[in-house]
């Protein structure tokens, strides 16, 4: 798949490796099998632990189930879907994603295109602020949003969590695009600038659609941060929360209710890792371009 | 299309335009990204510092008391106990597993399947992470998957007794386990045990009996002596079961010189034996207790065990970055060391490194980032009992502010406290940035 991009050639070619030399490469195969299988592993547990009832689930480990396979349900699942707090919290968190993608993704390209191409007095220092901002940590502005929101009523609405989502995410957006339309040839903006196009003009027609690979890199990180946030969810809404902060409160009977902990959990991660399965090579483009978050 | 991802970490130069534009353009573009950072970072950052100077309740102006009160409280002792052993331990793990991994993977094949299974963490959310790894921590080796692993290691070594507990049946039995009566060859031992409880009785017992004196030899039985309506202390009975798998010791002059182990009838035999002044007694080892599993999830490992859940969640993505790094390096730059003579590991160290060490900064720093503000993964990962002691300052900030006291003075202590611990990655980055401007 598409981590291939960004594979390197491998350092001598396969199929004219000696004997020996495969030999010689056998504990690094070992190695990294070892690896990979410990890596899937916890994953295959939360999917495995989804499938069991509760009582069993609670009482083996999980991979007792390879020896009793009759015990696998959806049963599970179907709950969850005929839970009305859990498909509600998916609905929200697919809102809030939504929103607080597109909306970080077309202020920020706004922003990034005059960092890049506009002149004005002060331009390095915004951008100078922008980076600084990237490393400001979500906790410094909860309690003052908190009572912002309790003020204009936004607190446990979609908007409200869109706006911070939005709003926290911009600082990366910004340096991210304002760095990828800055390699924008020059001669291609000059030459559209000759022909007398505006800077609305030439943002739409030429940065935004040279500037593509980036913002889908950018949506990427985006649709997976929000959809997996916790903290500005549970801090900032509470009859309309995202899933995971949804899901929060049967942490406190962990255990006997992992027939609803463990299949949302997993459902709740199948959205995410569908979009990096198939947008991977993109993440992994922008993830390389500098991330700091 | 010609437009590429410059470098990670630098930043290309802003091009000059000609023309100097009229004010409104720019802002019209910055305009909605200005107000946004305004309202949601710039002013609530102002506000947060200025709130950590009054009452949790808002209406007191306090100067500096909720700092002393924060730095006089245990809980956050332990929170920047916990956020210096992560700081520690986490970003540095990251940084040289990923390096180990990346420089391994370019030598197979199947590297980029290998790097999609590490990478797919990435995309799952914290706190399922959090969910994944309770699960995966519970403390009964039958029930947690890490226990389990370590005890199908463990029992290489100890294999656990056939019987959790036990007691004499009869004085001819000493606490200790030793048949009082000296015996010599010939001699005949019955060791009678009580206080088992039908469900720890190993499988495979059968009918005891009363054991047969054999020239040259030692003989006796281990038996559950206890029957339904009581039977008689000391006497092997019908119903009564000889145990199973016990080793019995036989002792001259309170030395071990052979052991033997019971049979499915409890019967066992010491072959070979002369003279007299033999003891028997029962092995200690049939007693000794199954592994218990370690505790991942009480408060001594705690913050190890989330770091672990933390390595698997951070280490593909350190190792993509480091791969990428790695395959930029020339070719012909490694090719000339291996010529010149070096071995693998030289080049490693005197080339691969040194030339990686962007590449690595940026790992490393982007870790101490994302471990500082560590948060969901303790929620769901650490039971209640011990979040005291799994706690770290953001998580300390977020449980003030918002579980139940709402301490909001403290809170914003904390939170501001925090901010001063990110400025010196906000330094950094500035710097990292300014200078390619």
């Amino acid at each position: 798949m598409a981590v291939a991009e960004v594979r390197q050639p491998a350092l001598r070619d396969e199929a004219h490796e000696t004997l020996a030399v495969r030999i010689a490469k056998l504990p690094v195969h070992l190695f990294l099998l070892l690896i990979g299988i410990m890596w899937l592993i916890p994953a295959a547990g939360l999917f495995v632990t989804s499938l069991l009832p509760a009582a069993t689930a609670n009482a083996r480990g999980w991979w007792h189930v390879f020896s009793k396979p009759s015990e696998v349900t959806f049963a599970n699942y179907r709950m969850i879907f005929h839970n009305s707090a859990i498909t509600h919290a998916l609905v929200v968190t697919a809102e809030v994603t939504i929103g607080a993608t597109i909306l970080p993704i077309l202020i920020a390209s706004l922003a990034a295109y005059a960092l890049a191409w506009i002149e004005f007095p002060g331009r390095d220092w915004a951008f100078v602020t922008v980076v600084g901002l990237m490393v400001v940590p979500i906790q410094m502005a909860l309690i003052p949003i908190f009572s912002l929101y309790n003020t204009l009523n936004l607190y446990d609405t979609v908007l409200g969590l869109i706006l911070f989502h939005t709003a926290f995410a911009l600082p990366f957006a910004i340096f991210l695009l304002r760095n990828f339309f800055a390699g924008i040839p020059r001669d291609l903006m000059e030459a559209a600038r000759i022909d007398g196009a505006s800077e609305w003009r030439l943002f739409f027609k030429v940065v935004l659609p040279l500037g593509l690979p980036a913002i889908a890199a950018l949506a990427i990180f985006q649709v997976l941060f929000v959809w997996n946030d916790f903290l500005v969810g549970f801090t900032l809404s509470q009859d309309n929360q995202p899933i995971a902060a949804a899901l929060a409160g049967q942490l406190r009977q962990f255990g006997s209710n992992l027939d609803v902990i463990a299949p949302a959990s997993f459902f709740s991660a199948v959205i995410p890792l569908t979009v990096f399965a198939l947008f991977q090579r993109y993440f992994v483009q922008g993830l390389l371009a500098g991330s700091v978050k | 299309m010609g437009v590429e991802f410059p470098d990670p970490g630098r930043t290309p130069p802003a091009p000059r335009p000609s023309r100097v534009r009229a004010a409104w353009i720019p802002l019209s573009f910055l305009g909605p990204a200005f107000a946004l950072l305004t309202v949601w970072m710039i002013y609530p950052a102002i506000r947060t510092i200025l709130r950590s100077l009054w009452s949790n309740q808002g209406n007191k102006f306090v100067w500096f008391q909720n700092y002393s009160t924060m730095f006089g409280d245990s809980v956050i002792h332990t929170a920047i106990k916990n956020n210096i052993i992560w700081i520690a331990v986490g970003p540095l793990s990251v940084t040289l597993f990923g390096l180990v991994l990346a420089v391994l993977t370019e030598r197979i094949a199947w590297a980029s399947f290998f790097k999609i299974v590490l990478f797919m963490p990435l995309a799952v959310s914290l706190f399922a992470v959090g969910v994944i790894w309770r699960i995966m921590y519970q403390q009964n080796p039958d029930q947690g998957a890490v226990n389990a692993g370590l005890n199908s290691i463990h029992n290489v070594f100890n294999t656990p007794g056939v019987l959790p507990r036990a007691a004499p049946s009869s004085p001819a039995v000493t606490d200790k386990f030793v048949f009082t009566k000296q015996l010599s060859a010939g001699g005949t031992a019955t060791l009678g045990l009580t206080a088992i409880s039908p469900q720890d009785v190993p499988a495979g017992a059968t009918q005891a009996a009363q054991p047969k004196s054999k020239p040259g030899s030692i003989t006796g039985v281990v038996w559950r002596d206890f029957k339904p309506g009581g039977g008689k202390p000391g006497v092997v009975e019908q119903g009564e079961l000889g145990i199973p798998g016990v080793t019995v010791a036989l002792l001259q002059n309170g030395k071990s010189t052979n052991t033997a182990k019971t049979d499915n009838h409890g019967a066992f035999t010491f072959d070979g034996v002369s003279g007299s002044g033999y003891q028997v007694k029962i092995a200690p080892a049939t007693f000794a207790q199954p592994w218990q599993g370690v505790q991942w999830l009480g408060p001594s490992l705690i913050t190890p065990a989330m770091i672990i859940a933390f390595l698997w969640t951070a280490v593909g993505f350190a190792m993509v970055v480091i791969g990428a790094g790695l395959s930029a390096i020339p070719r012909d730059v490694l090719e000339a060391a291996r010529t010149d003579g070096a071995s693998e590991f030289q080049v490693f160290k005197r080339v691969t490194v040194p030339l990686l060490m962007p590449v690595l900064t940026v790992v490393f720093v982007t870790q101490m980032i994302g471990v500082l503000k560590i948060f969901d993964i303790i929620y769901a990962t650490a039971p209640g009992s011990v979040i005291n002691n799994a706690t770290t300052l953001t998580f300390e900030m977020w449980r003030r502010s918002f579980l139940g006291e709402n301490a909001f003075g403290i809170g914003a202590a904390i939170a501001s406290f925090l901010m001063l611990l990110f400025v010196p990655f906000l330094i950094y980055q500035v710097r990292s940035q300014r200078k390619n401007l």
